[in-house]
């Protein structure tokens, strides 16, 4: 059977050594994410537009790369989908364009911010997710 | 109570419990704009309510385990707390960081970042509050002659938790690198160093409760938080499907994933096995039936459920819907919220001197808060699934199908009653021991 001490060992090796495969992944992945989410298109407005969306917590009632809450729409294929007028007409007043359904918060931003907000959109949209999200395969 | 300063966990319980009837309230008030209901939209938004739902959760957990270690470390380590001054100041000061994030949600004021909504500079604060937990903590164990392997555990659980909310403060303009830190502090919380926790708070309570020998629970324990992090250090991969990282997540975060339900089998079988075995006939049977209810509603929330959507080909459908909130639920009260429940359930008489445990409201509280979260459960399953086949599958315009779902709400509001009646029951009784006192207690209670 199996002792106190060999248990412990199981736990340490184990541990240490799943943690040390964990951080190799990780350099790895930092090593290639620039490439998979063409950072070179990561413009200041595109990072202005992260900051708007995280402060905002546009998050907590949305899904971004499939994370988020999900209370309103999915928005990783948002800029293609609806083009980048819409956006703008959603963030000047959404209740203008959805009457009398699910309610979003009516914000201040100015031009400039709302470029912004496109502008990220606009970039997180061209990544590679490995096929997220998948095209509807039941209504072909 | 064998040591004066375990009382101090009393005021962490106490706190615990009114985070959470806190933390229902914003449910509601979620699962009513879910129904269409959104009357209070203008006061308090759906991004408001779910941030401090989820963070309230987060708060009323941390603050019970750290309650547990201010009652079980004196105990295990046969001395008190190293100062019971910095314990209280370390709580008021939880509390105000707590209180002004809340409010802080309702004017706009946060990181945004999911179930890391707290704005930076209160980020800094909860770092040193939890710096002086450690420390007091980490010092009363210090300087103990005796340090039990369930004090070890629990107290290296508590320090890697602290330690994996750093990654979440690694600056990054990348939103792909952003989640990727995000859950290095999540997952490995959830999924891995608070399943320390965990082990070492379920180890205690089984020593108590059913008198089986240290050794032989102390030994299961390694294995258990073995498999733990066998599966769930790599396991994280599942984060990493879609997210804008490599390929061959899908492959790793798969097959470690589909490892995780093994380390909850292990400690639903390990508690049921220690139960059968156990001599000793404790009288505070409530605690029993919070500690075993733990063990095996973690498995099926933790590990079926998370095993049910964790697998690349059904999660590249379910990513981002309903789906995951009927995982999340059942998973945090089974593995922690029954948890912190369990060692209240047992603490509290031997912290009050009153034998109140066995009532009738008592088992209403465990019997309706499980059957509840069950449903809950349900309700949240069938409305995902329905999303994902409407939605995902068929292509249906995202807000037609939350009109469609609708109902499945009214399901869940209905559930979540049931539920709530159960706290209320449970705080009830919490509240009808009374404070607690230095009186000694009963040797075949402790």
């Amino acid at each position: 059977m199996l002792s106190k001490a060999a248990a412990r060992n199981f736990f340490l090796v184990g541990t240490f050594l799943c943690f040390g495969a964990f951080v190799l992944l990780t350099i790895d992945t930092i090593s290639k994410v620039p490439a998979q989410t063409n950072a070179e298109n990561l413009t200041d407005s595109a990072i202005r537009g992260k900051h708007i969306f995280e402060t905002n917590n546009c998050m907590g009632c949305h899904t971004i790369l499939g994370e988020g809450a999900y209370y309103a729409p999915e928005l990783t294929k948002t800029y293609p989908k609806r083009g980048a007028e819409f956006i703008r007409l959603m963030l000047t007043d959404p209740e203008k364009l959805y009457p009398g359904q699910r309610k979003m918060v009516k914000y201040d931003f100015n031009e400039q911010e709302k470029d912004d907000v496109i502008a990220f959109l606009k970039w997180i949209s061209e990544m590679d997710l490995n096929g997220f999200p998948a095209e509807p395969d039941l209504m072909q | 109570m064998n040591y004066k300063t375990q009382k101090i966990a009393y005021y962490f319980f106490a706190t615990s419990m009114l985070l959470l009837t806190l933390q229902i309230v914003f449910g509601f008030i979620m699962g009513f704009a879910h129904m269409g209901y959104d009357g209070l939209h203008s006061i308090i938004p759906f991004h408001a309510a779910r941030a401090s739902h989820n963070n309230l959760l987060v708060v009323w957990l941390l603050t019970g385990f750290m309650g547990a270690a201010h009652y079980i470390i004196p105990e295990e380590c046969e001395r008190e707390i190293e100062s019971p001054l910095l314990a209280y100041i370390q709580l008021g000061s939880l509390i105000l960081v707590g209180v002004t994030a809340i409010i802080g949600f309702h004017f706009n004021w946060w990181e945004g970042r999911k179930f890391l909504e707290i704005p930076r500079p209160l980020d800094y604060l909860v770092v040193v509050n939890v710096l002086m937990f450690i420390y007091n903590i980490g010092m009363t164990i210090w300087k103990a002659k005796k340090k039990t392997t369930t004090t070890l555990v629990l107290f290296f659980g508590l320090l890697m938790a602290a330690l994996l909310y750093l990654p979440g403060l690694i600056p990054t303009d990348n939103q792909t690198m952003d989640s990727y830190w995000r859950w290095w502090v999540v997952h490995l919380w959830v999924e891995g160093v608070w399943e320390l926790i965990m082990g070492g708070i379920l180890s205690f309570l089984l020593i108590k409760l059913t008198g089986v020998d240290r050794e032989i629970i102390e030994k299961w324990l390694y294995i258990i938080v073995g498999v733990t992090f066998l599966s769930g250090i790599l396991g994280t991969g599942h984060h990493y499907y879609y997210i804008g990282t490599p390929r061959y997540w899908l492959m790793i975060g798969g097959i470690f994933s589909a490892l995780e339900p093994l380390a909850f089998l292990g400690i639903a079988i390990y508690a049921i096995m220690v139960a059968k075995k156990g001599q000793r006939n404790h009288p505070n049977k409530m605690a029993m039936h919070w500690t075993l209810g733990c063990a095996v509603m973690s498995f099926v929330g933790a590990g079926l459920l998370g095993f049910a959507h964790t697998l690349p080909q059904v999660n590249l459908w379910t990513h981002g819907t309903l789906v995951t909130a009927m995982h999340g639920h059942m998973a945090f009260w089974g593995a922690y919220a029954m948890l912190v429940l369990a060692i209240i359930s047992y603490s509290i008489p031997n912290m009050t001197g009153r034998k109140l445990m066995n009532s009738s409201i008592s088992a209403y509280a465990f019997w309706s808060t499980t059957v509840g979260m069950v449903s809950m459960t349900v309700a949240f399953g069938v409305a995902g699934i329905a999303q994902v086949y409407l939605e995902r599958k068929m292509g249906m315009d995202f807000l037609e199908v939350q009109k469609a779902i609708e109902i499945h709400f009214l399901g869940l509001i209905l559930a979540a009653s049931l539920f709530s009646s159960g706290i209320i029951a449970y705080i009830y009784e919490f509240i009808r021991c009374g404070l607690p006192t230095d009186a000694p207690v009963d040797k075949e209670y402790v």
